[in-house]
Formats: C-alpha cells, sequence, structure tokens
C-alpha cells in the first residue's frame, strides 16, 4: 500500500459515483436534476471550504501559538505514561519514542499538518530500530492504528459547520465526541493487541 | 441536556484565551504568531478545494439520480440493528476513505436533516470522533515501503466500527432518543 494506492481508490470512487448517477439518472428519469446537481455542486464547494475558511484560520493561528511556545512538547511529555502500557520495550526517549509521542500530542491539538510528518518519521525510526523488510512490526502496527483512530479533543471543522448550518449549540457534542473517541481508540488498541498474540500463536514466530 | 451545550459553550474561549496567555508566559510574539498560522490556515483551504469540488460535484449528482437513496435502502437493515440513523450511513461509507468526501456529505446531512436533529447529532459525533483510516494506513505505510501491513486493517477498521455503534448510543444517552 502506498499513497499512490490511496490515489487510485479515490479515483475508482469518484468514476463509480458518476456513472452509476448517469445510469440511475436515467432509469429514474431524472437527467434534468442530476444535470443541475453537477453544476450546484461544484459551486456549493466553493460555499463549503468558505464556510470553513474563517475556523480554519482562526485554529491554525491559536494552534501556531501553541507550537512556537512548546506546547506540544509538554504534552507529549503526558504521554509517557500510556506510552509504555503500549509500547513495551520501546524507550520513550528513543527518537523513534519522541517522534511518536510527538504526533500523539499533534493529534490531541487538531494539528492535522504537523501530526502526519511527525508521524512519517516516528516510521522511519521504528524502520530503522527493527529492520522490517516490507513487513510491519507490532509497534508500526499500533502506531498506524492510533493514527486511525480520531485523538482531536476539539473538532472545530465540525463545530463550524455545524454553525454554519444554523445549530443552537454547535459544541454541544463535545462530551459525547470525547466518549465516542474514547471508545473507537480503545477498542482498536486492543483488537491490535489481541490479534498481534492471536496471530503469533497461529504462525509461531512471525517475523 | 443542558450541561453538555455548557461545557460546549466554554471550549472556545477557554481554548483562546489559554493558548493565548500560555504564549505570552512562555514569552513568544503570540499576535505575530497567530498570523503566520493564520495564513497557513488559508493555504490549507485552498489546497483542499480541488478535492472538494471534486466529490461534491460526484455526491451531488449521485444523490440527485436517486442512487444514493438505493444505497441508503439497501444498507438500512444493517444499519437499524446497530440503532443508527439511516441518513447518516454515507457519512460511514465515505469517512474512513476520504476526508474531503465526508466533509461534502456531512454537510449535506445538516442540510437535510439539521444540525440538532438525531441523525444531525449522530453525523457530527461520528464525523468528530472518526479519521480517514484507509489514507492514513496508505500514507503511513508508503512512507516506509511496508507493504505487509499484518493486523493493521483489520484492528483499525474494528475501531471505526466501534466509532459508528458509540455514536448512536453515545447521543441517545446525552440526548434523549
Amino acid at each position: 500500500m502506498g499513497k499512490d494506492d490511496a490515489a487510485v481508490m479515490m479515483t475508482w470512487i469518484f468514476c463509480a459515483m458518476a456513472a452509476l448517477s448517469l445510469v440511475f439518472g436515467l432509469m429514474n428519469g431524472r437527467m434534468g436534476q442530476v444535470s443541475a446537481a453537477a453544476l450546484e455542486g461544484s459551486s456549493a464547494a466553493v460555499t463549503l471550504s468558505l464556510k470553513l475558511l474563517g475556523a480554519m484560520c482562526l485554529w491554525s493561528g491559536l494552534m501556531e501559538v501553541a507550537e512556537r511556545s512548546r506546547l506540544t512538547e509538554k504534552l507529549s511529555r503526558l504521554f509517557t505514561p500510556v506510552f509504555r502500557l503500549l509500547f513495551h520495550g520501546l524507550s520513550p526517549s528513543s527518537p523513534a519514542g519522541r517522534a511518536i509521542a510527538m504526533n500523539v500530542a499533534a493529534n490531541l491539538l487538531g494539528l492535522g499538518n504537523a501530526a502526519t510528518p511527525l508521524g512519517l518519521a516516528a516510521m522511519r525510526e521504528l524502520a530503522a530500530q527493527e529492520p522490517c523488510h516490507g513487513a510491519a512490526s507490532d509497534h508500526m502496527v499500533l502506531f498506524v492504528v492510533l493514527n486511525t483512530a480520531s485523538l482531536q479533543l476539539i473538532p472545530t471543522t465540525t463545530a463550524a459547520l455545524r454553525l454554519a448550518a444554523g445549530s443552537s449549540s454547535p459544541f454541544e457534542i463535545l462530551p459525547a465526541v470525547w466518549c465516542s473517541s474514547l471508545c473507537s481508540v480503545s477498542a482498536a488498541l486492543l483488537a491490535a493487541k489481541l490479534f498481534q498474540r492471536f496471530g503469533r500463536g497461529r504462525h509461531g514466530l512471525d517475523r | 441536556m443542558g450541561w453538555t451545550g455548557s461545557l460546549g459553550d466554554l471550549v472556545v474561549p477557554v481554548a483562546v484565551v489559554f493558548l493565548s496567555l500560555w504564549g505570552l508566559f512562555q514569552k513568544v510574539p503570540v499576535f505575530d504568531c497567530f498570523l503566520e498560522g493564520a495564513a497557513g490556515g488559508i493555504r490549507t483551504a485552498v489546497r483542499i478545494l480541488p478535492a472538494l469540488v471534486g466529490l461534491m460535484t460526484a455526491v451531488s449528482m449521485f444523490r440527485a439520480s436517486g442512487a444514493l437513496d438505493v444505497l441508503t435502502w439497501a444498507l438500512r437493515p444493517l444499519a437499524g440493528l446497530a440503532g443508527f440513523p439511516e441518513e447518516a450511513i454515507p457519512l460511514a461509507l465515505l469517512r474512513p476513505v476520504s476526508g474531503s468526501g465526508a466533509l461534502v456529505i456531512f454537510e449535506d446531512i445538516l442540510a437535510n436533516c439539521g444540525p440538532d436533529s438525531f441523525a444531525g447529532r449522530v453525523a457530527s459525533v461520528l464525523q468528530g470522533s472518526t479519521e480517514t483510516t484507509f489514507y492514513t494506513i496508505a500514507v503511513y505505510y508508503g512512507a516506509v515501503k511496508v507493504s505487509r501491513t499484518r493486523h493493521t486493517l483489520p484492528a483499525a477498521v474494528v475501531g471505526d466500527l466501534t466509532g459508528f455503534i458509540a455514536s448512536a448510543l453515545l447521543v441517545r444517552f446525552f440526548f434523549g432518543p
């Protein structure tokens, strides 16, 4: 899997949606609506990005302040106890350990732009530490799984769109978002640990 | 429940004040940094615009043709089993695959059902508590040329499914059925 595969997947989704729209439009006699929707959709995308622009600027601005005042670093240190629990045998002060903790801190703050480079740096450190020859190590699996779950504390984009849609209280969903994130992160990590043990038992040595 | 609203109302003002004072305390030029970061926000918005245009066009056509209704209808029994609102099914399908696509569908659900409806709230919690799983896996392993991802995908999918079910359950718990 690589970045190209993600692009290929999007190509297929885009083409399938367009082709199915044509087929269903013809079947349902709704070609007029489909044609109008295509034009409206493209201009609605511009409206959508304008709705998000303010919130994105505000949050990116605040997060720049957080980064420059080393809040990400401070926050990453709080992660150490959880780190020891998850990544057995990996030192939190190793280059890989530090990159992982910084990535988690950036994810908590919703710093998508900073989290990805830190995450990729962590992957490279992990690969250097335990040569993998094309197969993911246990630490890599756990770390990627952690990144496929949402850790963001304040979902600003979601709230901005709720506000734009006329919600009386855009942030009222926050406690539910936190509980739901906690459930899905725990389930994903638990599953990773269980599959790891299960896989070992079945195949003997995996690496 | 009122308290979830009042807690929510606190978060943004507290974050703004805390971050500015923290920056000031750390002797960072707070407003300069803010401007620099905000300019970066504009670049991000511009960068995602092409994807939004492409996907919004595809999603709008898909909905207008009636294909979306068929897809939702086909998945309704499965969603009903988990107590998941049928209007939010398309979001659950696209969220793991595409961030921009999820934004488009999410806005669509808010416009059609209302942000404070059951479906609107479930969609909001889902949007806020899950990530673009497949894209993340592709990019992270792509960077170190790992092709055998072992149990990454099954574990990540377990997390996503838990998130879908939890969002519906938690909206019922916090806001009533």
